[in-house]
């Protein structure tokens, strides 16, 4: 049982990472994983690079308490959440988080859980450059409602 | 009470400063005190940290409330709204 938490400007594999937790640990039924890129468009706009700034040091204890968090409300093995920061372009991977469970049913809803919580508690901020200059990227309310419907949820094991 | 103060993304750009050392007055004891403390310095600290704007504070790296009491020698940071992922 371990939760991983990795803030960096480097690309990462997902594959490695899923056969991280799957190899050697036969109680794992389900790895579910979430993976963010970088569009190409944003609110009507062509985006051609985009900045990830991040508050060093809260931003790794956020997504420690997040990966905690997931484990009280779900059957749980393993977590990765791997967050780029720095100049990244349209197609790069942004965000990558993963599951580990013995049934689906966790890994879903844990995986979903971890990106709702993540996209309004842990402290990165994108500014994209679009043709009329650069501009900081603002919070959406549907984000905010992604996140508040868990709160209504009760811990949500399925068996 | 002395704090060490951090801006992030659009607000540091629009306050132009990324960290500072204050010295608070002792009626200056909580996050929205503080932040209130702050818009009166007025310009565009008044108008970026004004009621009603979006503005996110932590206090030791964890996220505060507003009226989240502050501690001598604390990192108080003060940022937008969050829009990773």
């Amino acid at each position: 049982m371990s939760d991983t938490i990795r803030v960096q400007s480097e690309d990462f594999d997902t594959g490695a990472e899923l056969d991280r937790l799957r190899l050697g640990k036969p109680a794992v039924g389900a790895l579910a994983s979430f993976v963010g890129t970088v569009r190409d468009v944003n609110e009507g706009s062509g985006v051609s690079d985009l900045f990830l700034e991040h508050y060093p040091g809260m931003t790794e204890q956020a997504l420690a308490d997040i990966a905690v968090e997931a484990r009280s409300r779900w059957r749980v093995i393993d977590t990765v959440i791997i967050h780029r920061v720095g100049l990244l372009h349209p197609t790069d991977q942004i965000v990558l988080v993963i599951v580990s469970s013995a049934h689906r049913g966790d890994a879903f809803e844990a995986c979903q859980f971890i990106m709702d919580y993540l996209k309004t508690r842990a402290p990165f901020w994108k500014r994209e450059r679009t043709p009329d200059g650069t501009r900081w990227v603002e919070a959406r309310d549907s984000d905010d409602a992604a996140a508040a419907r868990w709160a209504d949820r009760a811990t949500g094991s399925t068996p | 009470m002395r704090v060490q103060l951090r801006y992030f993304a659009s607000l540091r750009e629009a306050l132009g400063v990324e960290v500072e050392a204050i010295d608070l007055p002792e009626a200056v004891a909580t996050a929205d005190a503080l932040r209130d403390w702050l818009a009166a310095r007025g310009g565009v600290w008044a108008e970026q940290l004004a009621p009603g704007r979006p503005v996110r504070v932590a206090l030791a790296q964890r996220m505060a409330q507003p009226g989240t009491v502050l501690s001598e020698g604390q990192e108080v940071a003060f940022f937008p709204p969050v829009t990773g992922g």
